[in-house]
């Protein structure tokens, strides 16, 4: 965003640098279960994103005063590796990741039954082991499955998804390169079932029309990654059949 | 049922259930229709929809016989990890033995195992446990293994079939705490056939016909380990 450049990001047959149409997304692959000491953990491949996801708990939370009596708290902490980008990140929390990791907190927090588990925590724990834009999104995609395998009841699974602009052109998905020298970046995460939005944020600027656009391409694409969510969740109990 | 093969019905987190029935467990209500809470597996039984969760914590219910851990003392009670998100008080008016003020360390001290019961649960999550009752007492030697707790029913079986199955087949004590705590207690030979009976037990709990095939599995083992001894 806000980087000046020549280069074209849609060629002249409206295809996009990778190859996709302005409404196609990056292919998407899904596996739960891949970490045994955590209680649910779910790894994502998105694109050139690479996340993985752990869940822990619920279980009693400490310090003390942190404590709610009346429901549980949803503590997701977002975190890149030094080694996910191009030029090595200084390890640690920084402005960024902090904010991300309370977004995506209030967004878990919106679908899971936080009441049934007084004065707990509920851990997500979210890294990014290699980052191509759109890390946030993909990150709320994973944790919802981690959750699902943590056997954490929830209203329904969460889907995150992004659209945004670039060369004028509202597009879904947006890769790194569309990402930084594109107009405008919305990431959003939807919960499928009843279609209401648990996170919306805006990089960059677009118009009130482009913006309803972004969103509803947004809006169907989140149904086609749950589908996906739901296959992966299915596919680990399945495999055990197909074994014998 | 019996002749049912495959698998049952895996539902996820907000998965629309259209079969007839009164919510049960691990379901919601919104707008009159029944959705899914959990990962789970769909039972439909009495006139009720239930999913029972593929994973999860221990909730404990009041009745619960669990198997904890000591980790703490305290001059009046014990403190005891059960599992559950919560730890849980043992008072010292809850023992059967008579002990002093100050003194909990002298029958139980940290890092011992209990089989308990839940005497008390609240709205908050609290929990207290008790062990003055016929069969409740401290476990000496044998193994612990955990197992997910949706899935303690299919360890015991149907009326005790399987736990029972596993016991004769391997000479062993077992003791299936409802919180997911499992003691076994036996010839090492005998612990070890168990163990493995259990991690296959865990994994495929969403099948149909797993008796037979824990059957089929315990007799191998008990030929093999036959063969061996000639």
């Amino acid at each position: 965003m806000g980087m000046k450049s020549d280069i074209k990001l849609i060629d002249d047959n409206g295809l996009r640098i990778d190859g996709r149409l302005p409404n196609q997304l990056r292919p998407i692959k899904m596996e739960v279960g891949v970490l045994k000491r955590a209680d649910g953990s779910a790894y994502i491949e998105w694109g050139g994103n690479k996340i993985i996801a752990a869940v822990y708990g619920p279980r009693e939370a400490y310090p003390k005063h942190i404590q709610d009596p009346n429901k549980a708290i949803v503590r997701a902490r977002y975190n890149m590796a030094s080694f996910s980008v191009d030029e090595r990140k200084k390890p640690g929390p920084d402005r960024r990741s902090v904010e991300l990791s309370k977004v995506i907190s209030e967004a878990l927090e919106s679908v899971i039954f936080t009441e049934r588990f007084p004065r707990t925590t509920i851990d997500v724990f979210i890294e990014v082991l290699q980052a191509d834009a759109g890390t946030r999104v993909a990150g709320i995609t994973v944790a919802s499955l981690a959750l699902a395998d943590a056997g954490i009841p929830m209203k329904d699974l969460i889907v995150g998804c992004a659209a945004g602009k670039i060369d004028g052109v509202v597009v879904l998905d947006l890769n790194k390169e569309e990402d930084n020298y594109g107009e405008a970046d919305v990431p959003m995460a939807i919960i499928p079932r009843t279609k209401e939005i648990a996170l919306l944020q805006m990089d960059g600027d677009m118009s009130y029309e482009e913006l309803i656009t972004a969103m509803d391409m947004a809006m169907e694409a989140a149904q086609e990654i749950h589908r996906m969510q739901i296959e992966a969740l299915k596919r680990k109990y399945t495999e055990i059949e197909e074994v014998e | 049922m019996e002749e049912k093969t495959g698998i049952r019905r895996i539902v996820v987190p907000g998965e629309l259930l259209n079969e007839s029935g009164k919510p049960g467990n691990g379901v919601f209500v919104e707008n009159g229709k029944m959705y899914s809470a959990y990962l789970g597996i769909l039972d439909l039984r009495a006139g009720y929809v239930n999913v029972i969760p593929l994973s999860g914590c221990y909730i404990p219910k009041r009745g619960d016989k669990v198997i904890g851990k000591i980790v703490d003392l305290a001059p009046m009670n014990w403190v005891v990890d059960i599992n559950a998100p919560y730890y849980a008080p043992l008072h010292v008016n809850d023992v059967p033995w008579k002990v002093d003020f100050g003194d909990t360390g002298r029958y139980l001290s940290i890092g011992d195992v209990i089989i308990a019961k839940v005497s008390n649960v609240n709205e908050l999550g609290q929990v207290w446990i008790t062990m003055k009752e016929q069969g409740l007492r401290k476990l000496e030697g044998g193994h612990i293994l955990k197992i997910s707790p949706s899935k303690v029913p299919r360890v015991i079986g149907k009326g005790g079939s399987m736990i029972q199955m596993l016991k004769e087949y391997t000479g062993c004590r077992v003791y299936v705490g409802q919180n997911g705590v499992i003691w076994v207690s036996g010839p090492p030979e005998g612990i070890i056939t168990v163990i493995k009976a259990i991690r296959m037990i865990e994994s495929e709990a969403h099948t149909y016909g797993l008796t037979d095939r824990i059957k089929a599995f315990l007799e191998e083992e008990r030929g093999e380990s036959n063969g061996n001894e000639e």
